[in-house]
């Protein structure tokens, strides 16, 4: 009765710590958003290799760079549309995990964008290395501070597409502003 | 079919990923974001291991599955990007900076650092 997980009564350190510990509940300590971090990071890591095989590589690393430009754009758009959305907890921190956590950080890669830029700079190709890290790392950052505006902006036009009807009328008017 | 083991891999990848995270993430009180970090860190350095090692002549498909595959889903760099902005929007200069710049920066220096560990071992 006193756990409320109802079939783990031996596990240590739940009931001491009281609600504020449990509001939090760790989502890495979950077996089941665990697996929904690896389904999702199946799923973009297949993404990423479907690209990587179709991207010409030979000059310039066209599927790691692509990947991640476009992956930290997805990323934006989610977390600021979520962010938006309430609290992240239930469904919408399962979306997060599943779509964000999961797919958008399988699909993008840091130990490739690192690998790359060390091969072209051991290959004397300083000019490049320095121009394929930089233009990642630089379009990378615009493209989440883009996708997290572009989320937000869409999370509060639904929320006033929603609240529409009743808002439209007093709204058109004014307030305060009458003689 | 190697896709598919590809995709299994990176999905162990993904999962490593976010115990770590999570728990580095509940001791650290820095404003950088250290789970990221030292993920994508410890990943830079198996990946360059990895392709010193193997470079000789090892069937690629052991590349593929544990380099793009399991390093892959592993390291993230769209949530490194992410949180680097998050850190500008909260005016974090510093560790916007140290995010960004310098986690790549550190990121490559260990690759290299791994491929010759990899190259010393083969």
């Amino acid at each position: 009765m006193t756990d409320a997980s109802g079939d783990r009564p031996d596990r240590p350190d739940r009931s001491h710590r009281g609600e504020a510990a449990a509001a939090r509940s760790p989502a890495h300590r979950s077996p089941r958003l665990v697996a929904v971090v690896a389904a999702g990071g199946a799923l973009g890591t297949a993404a990423r290799y479907a690209v990587s095989s179709l991207a010409p590589d030979d000059t310039w690393p066209w599927g790691t760079w692509s990947v991640n430009v476009v992956g930290a754009l997805g990323l934006g758009v989610l977390l600021g549309w979520l962010a938006l959305r309430g609290p992240d907890e239930g469904r919408r921190r399962e979306v997060r995990l599943l779509v964000g956590t999961g797919f958008l950080g399988g699909f993008t890669t840091y130990s490739a964008l690192a690998v790359e830029t060390q091969g072209l700079l051991a290959a004397g190709r300083d000019g490049t290395a320095l121009a394929y890290a930089l233009s990642t790392a630089v379009l990378g950052l615009a493209a989440s501070l883009g996708g997290l505006r572009i989320g937000a902006t869409g999370a509060r036009r639904l929320e006033r597409a929603r609240s529409a009807p009743e808002a439209a009328g007093p709204a058109a008017v004014a307030p305060g502003e009458q003689p | 079919m190697i896709v598919l083991v590809v995709a299994l891999a990176g999905g162990a990848g993904a999962a490593a990923r976010f115990v770590v995270d999570g728990l580095l993430r509940a001791r650290s009180r820095s404003a950088v974001p250290v789970g990221t970090m030292v993920v994508n860190l410890t990943g830079a350095f198996a990946l360059g291991f990895l392709t010193g090692w193997l470079a000789g002549g090892l069937p690629s498909t052991a590349w593929t599955v544990a380099g793009t595959g399991f390093l892959g889903g592993y390291t993230t760099f769209s949530t490194a990007s992410v949180e680097t902005a998050l850190l500008l929007e909260r005016r974090q200069w510093r560790a916007a900076l140290v995010n960004a710049v310098g986690m790549l920066v550190a990121a490559v220096a260990l690759a290299a650092l791994g491929v010759g560990c990899g190259q010393l071992l083969r």
